[in-house]
This record gives structure tokens, C-alpha cells and sequence, in this order.
């Protein structure tokens, strides 16, 4: 299906990202670009350091003082969250757009009661007077499957488990029905038990609610479990962008083959598990090819040096590559 | 590259950096200089009184002018650098020893370690710190080791505190159990492991109880509890020059003064640099 | 096959709330309390082996005790009850605040979970693989250096890097150095726990094939400890799969996966995502584990969340049995011998 013309929920266009440190400018994005549509779930995968958590920190706004947004756009509906005003910002954050975090008992407040958290965003972004807030957080505290809501709306972050805290993130998020939810690495560090609970929850909340949602995580199986497109990230690169089935069936892109043979679950015996030759460039470099995996493909082309090939408007499937596999 | 090379390398870049630790840093160069040669360098005897040329303004002869026994100001001032630094850095050092090694072996064996220092601390927090520093030099005797001993009594609780809380944190950390799975013992752990990663963090706390025991020391003097005439100490000198500030003779105080000033301002910034450089966040 | 490591009905319980002071205890005999501190049951009953040149999984999710376990054999705290028996010798007759300075501490090491934690923050490289050799093989100067060098070789450590902080290594580097320094002794057990839990995928491929090639190189056995299932069924010739402090399962790693027989076992390897496979209608697990302190003896851990539990499961705590090569805790285990529940 290719990119309708029906508005896309988000829009990330041409995307690129700076830092500024001590030991130079780290460009950690580089003309990033994707879209999600209305209801879509997609994943974004890559190892450390692709720039996925950045994407999702600059659409946000959050990015660390030392980033700076240099060039690009994220089209949410009509405003580009990127240039809007801090007040829009403000406005939209919450009610239309929603982001959880990786750690859950980090990302709450710790001398909140959980109850009053959710109530929070309610009588600030769900426009519910604030006497009927608190009997709607326990509702959103059953909806996210806690037992015992009432008495769990008064407890505090430390006093519950990690899966119990990230559904409380995920009910302060969902609280004012966004259109779009961020999910970044959102079970990293909880059981793989809780991690398959929680997802299938994220997965039925954004049906019922119809809510597109942009998943980041570094396990390429995981993302691909429940998302109609994945899009590889690499080096601050978008390098691949195809629907689930079809990029773990046909990867085209060298880069999303070698982390697909690199998966523990794809290989029957250690030896046939390949890692990835070379490592990830540095990013502070001025001299950084235009291809930031070209120095450690295996498939380079001399074309290669020339910048990345535009991609087609109406494609499925994207590769930003010269040679990729057939 | 050894981690003592490292931690100068880092120093250079840190002071190089921020100038205002750069400065700080002269400073302290300055005021070791001169407690080390002051003594030799001065124009006068500090001892040596001249009751003619008593109580004169600062002129080409007396740049600070003249006490009332005669005695040259700057050359006393600058000869009591000695005895002021000698205090802070033995009051820092004793109750480095004193309140970081009982607070490291508090935080890391917990238990009858820890009660024991903690209540220690307690009763020492118990009283106003300069209240019981004068009681211990009144009960003791008016002696500079008993300056010395005084303040690091009364700043105990502190570095006994925060080498407790730095020793327990890291008490769990995996590098200790690493270091028992190594064969390390207990005693050596906290030798070769523990005391390393907690003392950076004390040294900055150390910078800034320099200033505090001479501050301390001064004070002690100012009421008389202090070192005695007629050594040169820039506390007694402000206590003996406050009598004349009235009558206008405003350089038998304000010299000494100033230099007080000078070198607590000079370690508290001195205390900041050195945050900076042991900052385990620092990067390559 | 030799046996290296013998656990028997190993359990290790801790106080909750912690060890009372002297006040609390002396509160308590004279104002009265419970008989008896409630205890937290981390390890109960445990009991498997260690055969030489094995690696053997374990498996379980956070709570399930096997971090309790592992430091209570790499002798880092000591049993409650039980023994655990190297070769010959009953370690548990030696206190751990000994056992440091012991003849066989240099036979069983550990090689940790977060390589940066576990590399003191102010040593290098070579220091901190220097530090064993100094300790337990009294190791000096030239012979020092070389020892260290060749066990960085061995683990790919560029000797370049012997001089970097931790800080200055990339994850990958840090694990090797982590790695090194476990081997560098010669260790005849190394117990890995979730050595490559933080490191990236493509890393992660070369450390254990790293790890590989090591137990060949040098005969050692692995307790491998993990929670992800993936790469225990790539490493591991057995596997054991711990819950709320009891192995409920084990057997051969491929088998297991295939096949599981307990119900846990079953939701755990289910709830592992596939490549290429979308979360079809799975076994899942409803509510929270039940409470570690003073648990029931006559009631099985599971229940309450096990999608086969009966009324029965409540009057008996199943015990370990054997089928073959297999051994399960499950009073069902007989259907599911026959009857695959998971289709892989």
C-alpha cells in the first residue's frame, strides 16, 4: 500500500540532528525521513547508536540542551513540531502526541502517588474537571490490566514491579487518547513474560483507540512481531523502510541482512550466527562518507561515494542503497 | 598512560578551560610560595618591635603600615601565611585520616562499624561547631596542635559521612564482588578498591575545609582562644588591630583581613576546580 | 561424564527486612513478636549437576533466584542449607568471608553482567585482569605481564587497549576484559551471568562465539545464566529452568525449547519473539508471581497462574520428576509428553 493520499499521522522529513561536545559536533542524524499513518503501528530498529532514540527525542522536543535540530520537518497533522511554538508544543504534547520511556520506575514521578499522576494529565490534556479525574485514573489503571486499581492508585512507583510501573506509563500516556504514541524500548529490562503482556496491551490499546504508534528497540524480532513496517536505522541513517513480511522475507538493504543473520533466533548453531564486520563510524568525523555503512560493506560499488539515491515518492519498499541485494 | 597521567592531563584541560580555576590555582601556587619562603624574603623582623615608627600608614618603607608595638604589617602578614596554611592542611589531613578511614569502614562493614562511628558523629553534631572548638581548645590548652585538633573534631562528621555513603554505595557494586571472586580480602578491598574511588571525592571536600580551619583558627584568636601574641597570625592581628579601627588606624586590621579573605576565596574556588576534574562523568 | 559441581537440596532464605540489630532483637524477646522472622524462601530445595566440559543454562525470569544461586556457588554468600560439592570437597563447610583466601578460589570464577560495574572505575585494562593472577597465583612483574597479555590475546583484547579506564572502552571491549580476566586464572567452572545482556547484537555474536571457543580451548565447564532464551538454546547443552526459587524444569537446551513440558516453561519459550513471526494467539501469563515469604510447601509456586492449574496443584507441591533425560515439576507432566503444546 503505498503512501496515500490520506494525511499520514506523523510525517519526519529530512530529519538531521546535531550535537554539540567536548570533543567536537557529533552529527547524529543525517536527513532521517518516514512516515506513520493514522492507526499504523511501525517499528524503528537499531543497534546503539543509530540515532533511533534521537528521532524520537527531537519529534518530541526533548532533545538534550547540546542537540540542535539543523535542518527538516515532523509534520504532526498540520504543525511542524520542530519549528512550533513552545506553547503549541505544550498544547499538543500529551493530548495529541505521547511518548513512554525505557525505564518506567525512572520515568514516573517517585513522590506521587500513581493515581494522582495519571489524574494529572487528565484535567491538564483531557479536559476532565478535576472532582471526576481520579475515578477515571482508576479506570485507565483496570484498562491497563492492574489489579486492584483503587487501592494501587495510592500507591507510589517504588512499591510496584517493573511491568506494573510500565503500565502506568502507559496509562499516563494513553490518558488523553493521543493520536500518535512513541514507545521508546519501552520493555528493555523487564521479563520476557511482562514483555510479551505488555506489548500485546500497547497493541489492543492503539486498536481500540485507533492510535498510530512508532516503536523503538534494538531487538529486530521483537519489533517485527507487531508492526506492518519496520525501518532500519544504522549510524544515523534511515536505511531501510519495507512492510514487516517483506523485509525479513526479501532484506535488500547489506546492512538489515547482516543484522538478520546476526539475530540469535534466525541461526540453528552458534557457527552459523555471522556478526557484523567493522563497527560504526564516528559520527564526529568531517569527512563522513555520504553512505555511512559504505566502509564497512562488503557489497561497496564505487558509486557508493556519491549521496545516498532519492527516494521514491510512491515506493513501499526504501532502500538507501546503490547496490543493494536483488 | 598510568591514572596519574591521566588526572594531569585532565587537570591541564580542566584548568585550561575554566580560567577561573586557572586563577585559583596561581593563587594557591602564590600562598605556598609564601608560607614556604616568607619567612626569608620579608623586609622586617616580624618579632622585632620599633615603638617610634608605631602605628604608621602604608608608606614606601611599611606597605602596610605599622602596628602599634612598631612591627611591619606586611612583613607579619605575610609570615603568618606559614602558620595559617600549616593549620589548614594538618586540620584537613588529621581529619582525612580520622573521619574518611572510620567512614569508609562504617559504610562498607555496616553493623557495630557503622553504629559506633555514626554515634560518634552524632554527639559531635550535637553542639554548635565553633562553641565546641573553643572547649576543646580551653580544655586543652592554647596550643596550635590543639587548633589543629579541635577542627578536625568538629569537621569529622562531615567526612565521616560522606566517605560512609560513597564506601556504601560502592560496597555493592560489581567491581567488589569481582575483586572477592579475585581473592581480595575484605581489609584489602577496602585498601585497593574502595578508598580509591572515595577519595577523590573527599579531596574536594578537603579544599574547602581549608578555608574553614583557618576561618577557625582566626576566629579562635579573635577571642583570644587562639595562638598568642606575639606570633604573627592573621587572626590575632585582626583581634588586635579591631581597637584601632575606630581611631582610624583601619591597615592594623584590614591587611591581615584581606589576606584571610583572600586565601579562604582562593580554596573554595580552588573546591570547585577540583569538583570539576574528579567528576566521574569526565570524558576523554 | 565427570561431575564437576554437585548441588543437593541446596536453599538459601533471607530475612525480611534484613538481618535484625541488636534493639529489634532485643525489642522482640521482651515486647513479644512472631516466633519466627518471616523469611524470604530465594533459593528452596535446589539440587542439579555439573558435568565437566557442560555448559549448562539457567533460566528464569527476575525473582526466580538464580542471581541468589549463582553467588551463593561462585561462594560470594553463604547457604542456608544444603551442599554444594566441587569434585570432591563440600565447599559449604568453608564461610564465604574465607573463601577468598582459599587453595580453590581460582576453580570457580564469574564473569559479570554489566562488564563496566564490574571493572573498578580507577583501574585499567591490565590491572584489572592483573588482579586475580596477583592474588590467587601470586604472579609478578615480567611473568605477569605476559600472562595478562596472552589471556587478552586470546579474548581479542587489542593489547593497546590493556591501558584504557573502563570509561574508555566500547561494551564490547568491556566484556572481553571481563571475560579475560574470569579466564585468566584458569578456572575449571565459569559461570556467566547474562555476560552479553547489554551489548548489542552484532557484538553479542562474537562474544559468545568468543565463549565458544574458549570452553573447547581450555575444558572448562559454563553455568550459563540468562533470560534470553535465544541465546541459551545456541550455547547450552542443558538447560535448567528456575521459578520463585525451584527448578521446575530440565533437560537437554534444544529439547526444552522444542518441547516444554512445565506450563512456565511453555509461557516462557512462547512469549520469546521470532523473526519473521507476527504475536499470534499465545500462552500468556495472567497476574503476579506469588509472594517469596513463607511460601506454602504444599502448594505449587505456580499456581494461581498456570492456564492448566487444578484444585489439586493446591494440596501438593509437585516434585522434580525424571522422564529420560528430561525431569519436570508439573503433576501434568504426563499430558504434555504426549501432547506438544507449543508448536515451534
Amino acid at each position: 500500500m503505498a503512501h496515500m493520499t490520506a494525511v499520514p499521522a506523523l510525517s519526519v522529513e529530512g530529519l538531521t540532528v546535531e550535537f554539540r561536545t567536548r570533543s567536537g559536533i557529533v552529527r547524529a542524524l543525517d536527513n532521517v525521513s518516514f512516515s506513520v499513518e493514522k492507526g499504523e503501528t511501525i517499528a524503528l530498529v537499531g543497534e546503539s547508536g543509530s540515532g533511533k532514540s534521537v528521532t524520537a527525542y527531537a519529534v518530541m522536543g526533548i532533545l538534550d540542551p547540546a542537540g540542535r535540530v539543523t535542518a527538516g520537518r515532523a509534520m504532526l497533522g498540520g504543525l511542524d513540531l520542530l519549528s512550533a511554538k513552545p506553547s503549541q508544543l505544550a498544547d499538543v504534547r500529551g493530548r495529541e502526541i505521547a511518548m513512554i520511556f525505557q525505564n518506567p520506575r525512572t520515568a514516573l514521578n517517585p513522590i506521587r502517588p500513581v493515581g494522582r499522576q495519571i489524574a494529572d494529565v487528565l484535567i491538564r490534556h483531557g479536559n476532565v474537571p478535576r472532582n471526576e479525574a481520579p475515578a477515571q485514573a482508576i479506570e485507565m489503571l483496570r484498562a491497563v490490566g492492574i489489579t486492584d486499581p483503587v487501592r494501587r492508585a495510592k500507591a507510589y512507583p517504588f512499591e510496584m514491579s517493573g511491568g506494573m510501573c510500565q503500565r502506568v506509563m502507559i496509562a499516563i500516556a494513553l490518558a488523553a487518547k493521543p493520536s500518535l504514541l512513541i514507545a521508546d524500548e519501552p520493555t528493555t529490562g523487564l521479563d520476557v513474560t511482562t514483555q510479551a503482556v505488555i506489548m500485546d496491551l500497547v497493541s489492543d490499546l492503539a486498536r481500540d483507540l485507533g492510535m498510530a504508534t512508532i516503536f523503538i528497540t534494538h531487538d529486530l524480532a521483537l519489533g517485527g512481531q507487531r508492526s506492518a513496517r519496520i525501518v532500519v536505522m544504522h549510524a544515523g541513517h534511515v536505511v531501510e523502510d519495507a512492510p514487516t513480511k517483506e523485509l525479513f522475507a526479501h532484506p535488500r538493504h547489506p546492512y538489515t541482512a547482516e543484522l538478520i543473520a546476526a539475530t540469535p533466533d534466525a541461526a540453528a548453531s552458534l557457527d552459523q550466527l555471522a556478526s557484523i564486520p567493522g563497527s560504526l563510524p564516528d559520527l564526529r568525523r568531517a569527512d563522513l562518507p555520504n553512505c555511512r555503512y559504505s566502509e564497512r560493506c562488503p557489497r561497496k560499488i564505487d558509486a557508493c561515494v556519491q549521496p545516498l539515491p532519492r527516494p521514491d515518492p510512491g515506493a513501499t519498499h526504501i532502500v538507501a542503497c546503490w547496490n543493494p541485494l536483488p | 598512560m598510568t591514572a596519574l597521567a591521566a588526572t594531569a592531563r585532565h587537570a591541564r584541560y580542566v584548568i585550561a578551560e575554566n580560567p577561573v580555576t586557572g586563577f585559583a590555582f596561581a593563587l594557591f601556587v602564590l600562598i605556598v610560595l609564601a608560607a614556604v619562603f616568607g619567612p626569608h624574603i620579608v623586609p622586617y623582623n616580624p618579632l622585632s618591635s620599633d615603638t617610634a615608627a608605631a602605628l604608621q600608614p602604608p608608606n614606601m618603607h611599611h606597605w602596610f603600615g605599622t602596628d602599634q608595638l612598631g612591627r611591619d604589617v606586611f612583613s607579619r602578614v605575610i609570615v603568618a601565611t606559614r602558620l595559617d596554611f600549616f593549620i589548614a592542611v594538618a586540620s584537613v589531613a588529621l581529619v582525612f585520616l580520622m573521619g574518611g578511614l572510620a567512614g569508609v569502614a562504617a559504610g562498607f562493614f555496616g553493623g557495630w562499624t557503622d553504629r559506633i562511628v555514626g554515634r560518634i558523629a552524632d554527639t559531635i553534631m550535637a553542639f554548635p561547631l565553633f562553641v565546641l572548638a573553643m572547649g576543646i581548645v580551653a580544655a586543652l590548652g592554647n596550643t596550635v596542635q590543639n587548633i589543629v585538633l579541635a577542627t578536625a573534631i568538629v569537621n569529622f562528621p562531615l567526612y565521616a559521612r560522606i566517605a560512609r555513603a560513597e564506601a556504601n554505595v560502592r560496597r555493592e557494586a560489581g567491581f567488589v564482588e569481582a575483586a572477592r571472586l579475585s581473592g581480595n580480602s575484605d581489609w584489602r578491598i577496602l585498601a585497593c578498591q574502595i578508598l580509591p574511588n572515595v577519595f577523590p571525592i573527599l579531596v574536594v571536600q578537603m579544599s574547602l575545609t581549608m578555608g574553614y580551619a583557618i576561618l577557625n583558627a582566626a576566629g579562635l584568636s579573635f577571642i583570644g582562644l587562639g595562638v598568642r601574641p606575639p606570633t604573627p597570625e592573621w587572626g590575632i592581628m585582626v583581634a588586635e588591630g579591631s581597637a584601632f579601627m575606630v581611631s582610624g588606624e583601619w591597615w592594623n586590621a584590614f591587611f591581615p583581613g584581606a589576606a584571610l579573605m583572600i586565601a579562604v576565596f582562593c580554596f573554595n574556588l580552588l573546591g570547585d576546580g577540583l569538583r570539576d576534574m574528579v567528576d566521574p562523568r569526565r570524558r576523554t | 561424564m565427570t561431575v564437576l559441581l554437585d548441588v543437593a537440596e541446596f536453599s538459601k532464605l533471607f530475612p525480611v527486612g534484613g538481618v535484625p540489630g541488636p534493639i529489634a532483637r532485643l525489642r522482640r524477646r521482651f515486647a513479644g513478636g512472631p516466633e519466627k522472622l518471616p523469611k524470604v524462601y530465594a533459593v528452596d530445595d535446589v539440587s542439579f549437576v555439573i558435568n565437566e566440559g557442560e555448559t549448562v543454562g539457567l533460566v528464569g525470569e527476575s525473582g526466580c533466584g538464580k542471581s541468589t544461586l549463582v553467588r551463593a556457588l561462585t561462594r560470594l554468600i553463604d547457604a542456608s542449607d544444603g551442599s554444594v560439592k566441587l569434585g570432591p570437597r563440600e565447599l559449604s563447610l568453608t564461610p564465604s568471608r574465607d573463601f577468598a583466601r582459599d587453595p580453590d578460589r581460582a576453580r570457580i570464577q564469574m564473569v559479570f553482567q554489566d562488564a563496566g560495574d564490574s571493572i573498578n572505575p580507577r583501574f585499567t585494562a591490565f590491572d584489572a585482569i592483573a588482579d586475580p593472577l596477583r592474588r590467587l597465583r601470586k604472579m609478578r612483574g615480567k611473568a605477569l605481564t605476559q600472562r595478562v597479555e596472552t589471556v587478552a590475546s586470546q579474548c581479542g583484547l587489542p593489547l593497546q587497549f590493556l591501558s584504557r579506564f573502563p570509561h574508555q572502552l566500547s561494551g564490547g571491549q568491556r566484556a572481553r576484559v571481563g571475560i579475560a580476566r574470569a579466564i585468566a586464572v584458569e578456572p575449571d567452572l565459569l559461570v556467566l551471568d547474562e555476560p552479553t545482556a547489554a551489548l548489542d547484537v552484532s557484538v553479542q555474536v562474537i562474544i559468545l562465539q568468543l565463549l565458544q571457543r574458549l570452553k573447547h580451548e581450555f575444558g572448562m565447564s559454563y553455568l550459563f545464566v540468562s533470560h534470553d532464551l535465544s541465546v541459551v538454546r545456541l550455547l547450552c547443552d542443558r538447560v535448567l529452568v528456575m521459578y520463585l526459587g525451584k527448578i521446575v524444569e530440565s533437560g537437554p537446551a534444544a529439547e526444552v525449547f522444542a518441547h516444554p513440558l512445565h506450563p512456565y516453561t511453555q509461557a516462557l519459550v512462547a512469549a520469546v519473539p521470532r523473526l519473521g513471526e507476527n504475536a499470534t494467539e499465545r500462552l500468556r501469563l495472567t497476574g503476579e508471581p506469588m509472594s517469596p515469604i513463607d511460601p506454602d510447601p504444599k502448594v505449587c509456586r505456580f499456581s494461581g497462574r498456570c492456564p492448566r492449574g487444578t484444585d489439586a496443584c493446591k494440596t501438593a507441591m509437585p516434585a522434580l520428576r525424571r522422564f529420560g533425560n528430561r525431569q519436570v515439576a508439573c503433576h501434568f507432566a504426563e499430558e504434555f509428553l504426549v501432547q506438544p503444546k507449543i508448536a515451534t
